[in-house]
């Protein structure tokens, strides 16, 4: 299928330099369909386009993030390594690592819940340990290795806390569940206690409104019994 | 947020030179600069990015001491096997403090640098005389169930929010800084300022002046220490109150032991007077509740907090028993 190119995405494939394509453009060519979040994208593109109408500009203010990056002032050109790819884009410093993550390499997967660092709806791996994307400004993480639920899966297969989660139902909502199993995916490396207590603190900088936690521990034991085989 | 200047330190010097020139803020972690830029209670007008300088080793001294780099993140510092082997009282702060993700990211120097959690600060809808001298303090007369009772004044009432710092203050840690004048230290314990008339002045640092690392004299032998944290969660929450204890107990009797307070305090709280209760005494029950008391004599509560003086004498009582017992 012939797929309009996004203007908004400066994101270099180093692993798939010819066809240039990000992971969501990719996910969008295999179901061969636009998805909301790329029909919005283009709504909003338009708008910046068409911007003699008075309501197209009123629509391309309420999404700044759609601005062309080039278009920032003070913008910077930034390499980030996110899931194995090194992607190029134009960066204001003032941008946090979620911010770039999710507006300007379209990978939505990292969440946005408090923004403060509270909620850990945003963590990600940075160099295998786990933060939060929302403290961080993405100019600062250039030669750092980020990974992002996106990055988790290897070669088709779930990751162990992935399958886990599944397994155990560890989630209503889904909204704090990628923050959940990255948090999770990062505690295999840590030095906790064997106890659900000890996997109740190691989790206690994921919040779930829905309250799922019950199986989030049961979910991060089996995780763990499976790894530690 | 407001706009700033960017850039990276290559070297302590060039981080130190900078950051004097251009009236800027250090980011380590970020987790409390980056928070606080996003609510406008922080507007730098130029951030120097110290996360390239090699200050992030956690190293024995030859004097049995221990000097921790002011990058070292909290989670690093906590799990140490020096740290967990001879400062217990320290690791257990660490691991109380803030979230695992908070922990990684948080730096040593940035966590003595933490700035208070009073929601009136966090609000520049408020006045704040940390935030803005001279705007009055909303605090005194709001809800200040989460305030200090020791070291506040008519203009500002915030707690320190740190608790690793407290450890570091009943283990009597020196600060090492590098500054426009050159290197100094500085005991810890004369490091943050009560906020008198200039709650805005929180610690004796001058602008560019960078933490490069922290030393631990080293303990005598059989010395125990404990850390107790009280709050309204199990976990990842601030303290109400808290207590470091840092003792050596022979014979039944107390040689040496150093104390303080977090969750009570304007700054990390040192009480000399509970120290001096007990030094040379019996290691029982009712020493340990006369000390509790010299502690909070001088305790000023305000309308949501005096639960906070109980509360903290409890604290103490726990840890000197658990600090105490024979091993």
């Amino acid at each position: 299928m012939d797929h309009p190119k996004n203007p908004l995405l400066d994101a270099h494939d180093a692993a798939n330099a010819d066809n240039n394509l990000s992971p969501n453009q990719e996910r969008e060519a295999v179901f061969g369909k636009f998805s909301r979040r790329s029909f919005l994208a283009q709504l909003g593109a338009a708008g910046v386009a068409a911007s003699a109408s008075p309501l197209a500009h009123a629509a391309a203010t309420d999404a700044p993030e759609m601005e062309s990056p080039a278009a920032v002032p003070g913008a910077v050109p930034l390499t980030l390594n996110v899931n194995g790819k090194e992607y190029r884009v134009n960066i204001e410093s003032r941008v946090t690592l979620l911010d770039a993550l999710r507006d300007r390499l379209q990978l939505f997967g990292t969440k946005k819940g408090c923004d403060h660092g509270q909620c850990g709806a945003c963590t990600v791996h940075v160099n295998g340990r786990r933060v939060n994307s929302c403290l961080s400004f993405a100019i600062m993480h250039q030669g750092d290795k980020i990974v992002t639920i996106e990055g988790l899966a290897q070669n088709g297969h779930l990751h162990p806390v992935q399958q886990a989660f599944l397994e155990h139902d560890g989630f209503q909502c889904g909204y704090c569940t990628p923050g959940q199993i990255m948090s999770a995916s990062a505690l295999l490396q840590e030095p906790i206690g064997p106890d659900d207590n000890a996997v109740r603190a190691a989790m206690s900088g994921n919040i779930c409104r829905c309250g799922a936690y019950n199986n989030i521990v049961a979910a991060v034991q089996q995780a763990r019994s499976a790894t530690s085989r | 947020m407001q706009v700033f200047r960017y850039s990276q330190a290559r070297s302590v010097e060039g981080a130190v030179e900078v950051a004097a020139r251009s009236g800027g803020a250090f980011i380590a972690g970020g987790t409390t600069l980056v928070d606080l830029m996003k609510l406008d209670v922080l507007q730098p007008q130029s951030i120097v990015d110290i996360n390239g300088l090699p200050l992030d080793r956690v190293e024995s001294l030859p004097s049995g001491g221990l000097r921790i780099g002011a990058m070292a993140r909290n989670s690093d510092l906590a799990n140490h096997p020096a740290v967990r082997r001879q400062y217990a009282v320290l690791s257990e702060a660490l691991l109380s403090g803030a979230s695992p993700q908070l922990r990684n990211m948080a730096t040593t120097g940035g966590n003595l640098l933490q700035k208070t959690r009073c929601y009136y600060y966090r609000d520049v809808n408020y006045p704040c005389n940390k935030r803005q001298p001279g705007s009055g303090c909303a605090a005194l007369d709001g809800f200040n169930r989460i305030h200090a009772i020791l070291g506040g004044s008519e203009h500002c009432v915030a707690t320190h929010p740190s608790d690793m710092a407290v450890a570091m203050m009943a283990l009597e840690a020196t600060v090492h800084t590098q500054g426009p004048k050159g290197e100094r230290a500085i005991a810890l314990d004369e490091f943050y300022f009560v906020p008198g008339n200039t709650p805005e002045r929180e610690n004796v640092l001058v602008p560019g002046e960078l933490i490069t690392h922290v030393t631990l004299p080293p303990l005598a032998a059989g010395t125990r220490s404990h850390y107790l944290k009280l709050r309204d969660r199990a976990q990842y929450e601030f303290a109400l109150a808290s207590s470091a204890v840092v003792a050596q107990v022979s014979g039944g009797r107390i040689q040496r032991v150093r104390i303080a307070f977090g969750g009570v305090g304007t700054k990390p709280w040192r009480s000399r007077e509970a120290e001096k209760v007990l030094e040379g005494q019996e290691a029982s029950a009712e020493n340990f509740s006369r000390a509790a008391d010299a502690a909070m004599a001088n305790a000023k509560p305000l309308k949501f907090n005096a639960f906070k003086i109980e509360l903290a004498k409890r604290a103490l009582i726990r840890s000197l028993t658990n600090t105490t017992q024979a091993a």
